[in-house]
């Protein structure tokens, strides 16, 4: 009895020619990635996306969204959020699987119609795959740049204790809500911790201020007064004092200083601290 | 029935510490009960220690004010002692300054604040 | 507005009708913060702002209920409480929002206040038919 042929689909075309057809995609794959991810690397990454590519295709056809392309999927989200991390770009994390398509073409020589069907169905679940592949990328550099902005908000506000009873907070770079918002509860939760009555918030680091900046910087001073502690601004520059006058933002009671040295001696005084300079210093 | 927050007093400052989460009632009874104990008491200050309330809306803040004025008015000062950073935060964000109610980080610096003043008052 | 409640927890009611009740509705939206994992001071605006209206629906509504719970959008979880009255509802709401107006002897903060403590706000009010205020806080 004949053996039964099967109309040649997606799945037959892509395991027609196994060895070759992988051997082929790799080849590509590691070409294009110049040697950045080591060839056994790439060989085993992609024999095993190959596998659930075949199982899903044979299991329940093109839907890419579906549920038997689920492993390839997964597969595709580690690879590329894996290559997001190294570094590379979405062009050469897309390439992983449209490469695929370039090492099938050599099965469309014999010039059936029905290999060219299959090829063109494949084609498309690839593409879809591929488009796939570039949304975990951007998801993966979206979470690596989140989470590198929260670092640097960590890193950019400390806060410093000058003398018993007076902290500061030297701010550097552009303020905008978010990381004057962390500032904001890091010195007011430094006033319980120390139980300084005095804070300084110094902004000769910063070059500009908006409205919603000094609003911030008021309501971190109001609340610090709500807590029964006095905040002091210093290091007000005079292009900042300009636009905080022309923006027409009242400052009202708070107190301001030019230099962090001003801020300091009168947190002091406020403090009953007297600072007496020896006679014969500097004989 | 609501509890009634205890009033206690050391020397001549009145003493109330809030460990519970503040029904409305409670808090004007609060208000009632301090009114009444500074002039039996002839109180020259009171504390409030907030240190334990994580919550202070619009009501226990206009409570807090009001407590302040009556007790100006019967010649005691009173201080709020120990809010919470991210009470007040909020209250600032709700838009309550609590304007006259004079403040402390703590219990200890509210007591030497209401010192202070009280000599002050003595050499004018 | 209509809230997307999470699929996994249905919202609970929470009645307010006596004066115990806004601290009843206090106690639910701050196990519901805490679970939602906000910030300290993200769950102390939201339970603030919560208590303003349970008080506005208890003291300006004649009653009503609170309905809370988690809620989700675009992958981003957050806590969602509504309070809804049948009272007398409110005329101007534009100025029933401005900072110091008040219908009654409160500080007219409530409606304003918590505006400003939540991510979302939404005000539906009829006259005579009742006043639903629905607030959402969205985790970071």
């Amino acid at each position: 009895m004949a053996k039964q042929v099967s109309p040649r689909g997606p799945v037959e075309l892509l395991t027609t020619d196994r060895e070759k057809v992988t051997a082929d995609w790799i080849d590509t794959v590691a070409g294009s990635l110049q040697g950045r991810i080591s060839r056994a690397e790439v060989d085993r990454e992609l024999r095993e996306l190959y596998g659930a590519l075949v199982e899903g295709l044979r299991e329940g056809g093109d839907d890419t969204r579906g549920e038997s392309l689920s492993e390839a999927r997964a597969l595709l989200t580690e690879l590329s959020r894996n290559r997001a991390r190294q570094g590379f770009t979405p062009s050469e994390t897309a390439i992983s699987v449209l490469a695929l398509k370039q090492a099938l073409e050599p099965a469309l020589r014999n010039d059936s119609a029905d290999d060219t069907t299959a090829y063109l169905r494949l084609a498309r679940v690839l593409d879809d795959l591929a488009l796939f592949t570039v949304e975990a990328y951007t998801r993966t550099r979206e979470e690596i740049i989140s989470s590198q902005a929260a670092q640097l908000m960590e890193l950019s506000t400390p806060v410093v204790k000058l003398w018993n009873g007076v902290i500061a907070v030297p701010l550097v770079g552009t303020l905008d809500s978010a990381r004057t918002q962390v500032v904001m509860e890091k010195l007011l939760q430094a006033l319980v911790d120390t139980g300084s009555e005095q804070a300084i918030i110094d902004i000769t680091g910063v070059p500009a201020v908006d409205t919603q900046v000094a609003q911030h910087l008021l309501k971190t001073v109001v609340a610090a007064r709500l807590m029964g502690a006095e905040c002091t601004v210093s290091g007000i520059r005079p292009q900042i004092a300009q636009t905080i006058v022309a923006l027409g933002i009242e400052f009202g009671d708070i107190i301001t200083k030019a230099t962090l040295a001003d801020a300091l001696q009168h947190a002091l005084r406020a403090s009953g601290v007297d600072l007496v300079a020896h006679q014969g210093v500097g004989r | 029935m609501s509890e009634r927050v205890p009033v206690l007093r050391i020397g001549d400052i009145l003493l109330v510490s809030i460990q519970v989460d503040l029904e409305d009632q409670t808090v004007l009874d609060l208000q009632e009960d301090l009114a009444d104990q500074i002039v039996a008491r002839s109180a020259r200050g009171v504390i409030i220690d907030i240190t334990a309330v994580e919550i202070v809306d619009s009501f226990v803040g206009r409570m807090l004010a009001t407590i302040a004025s009556i007790s100006r008015l019967l010649d005691a000062e009173t201080v709020v002692v120990g809010m919470r950073p991210a009470v007040a935060i909020t209250l600032v964000e709700l838009g309550l300054s609590l304007g006259g109610v004079r403040t402390a980080l703590d219990l200890e610096k509210g007591l030497a604040l209401l010192r202070r003043s009280a000599t002050g008052a003595e050499l004018q | 507005m209509t809230v997307p409640w999470a699929a996994e927890a249905p919202p609970q009611t929470q009645p307010i009708t006596q004066n115990d009740d806004v601290v009843r509705s206090r106690q639910q939206v701050r196990a519901l913060a805490q679970e939602c994992r906000l910030s300290l001071v993200e769950q102390t605006k939201f339970i603030t702002a919560a208590s303003e209206l349970a008080r506005n629906t208890l003291v300006y509504g004649g009653g009503g209920e609170m309905r809370a719970g988690l809620v989700e959008r675009h992958g981003r979880r957050g806590v969602a409480a509504v309070f809804a009255d049948s009272g007398p509802g409110i005329p101007d709401t534009e100025l029933a929002l401005t900072d110091g107006w008040t219908s009654g002897g409160g500080l007219g903060l409530g409606l304003s206040g918590a505006r400003r403590l939540v991510d979302d706000f939404v005000l539906d009010t009829e006259v005579e038919r009742g006043t639903t205020v629905t607030i959402v806080k969205w985790a970071r």
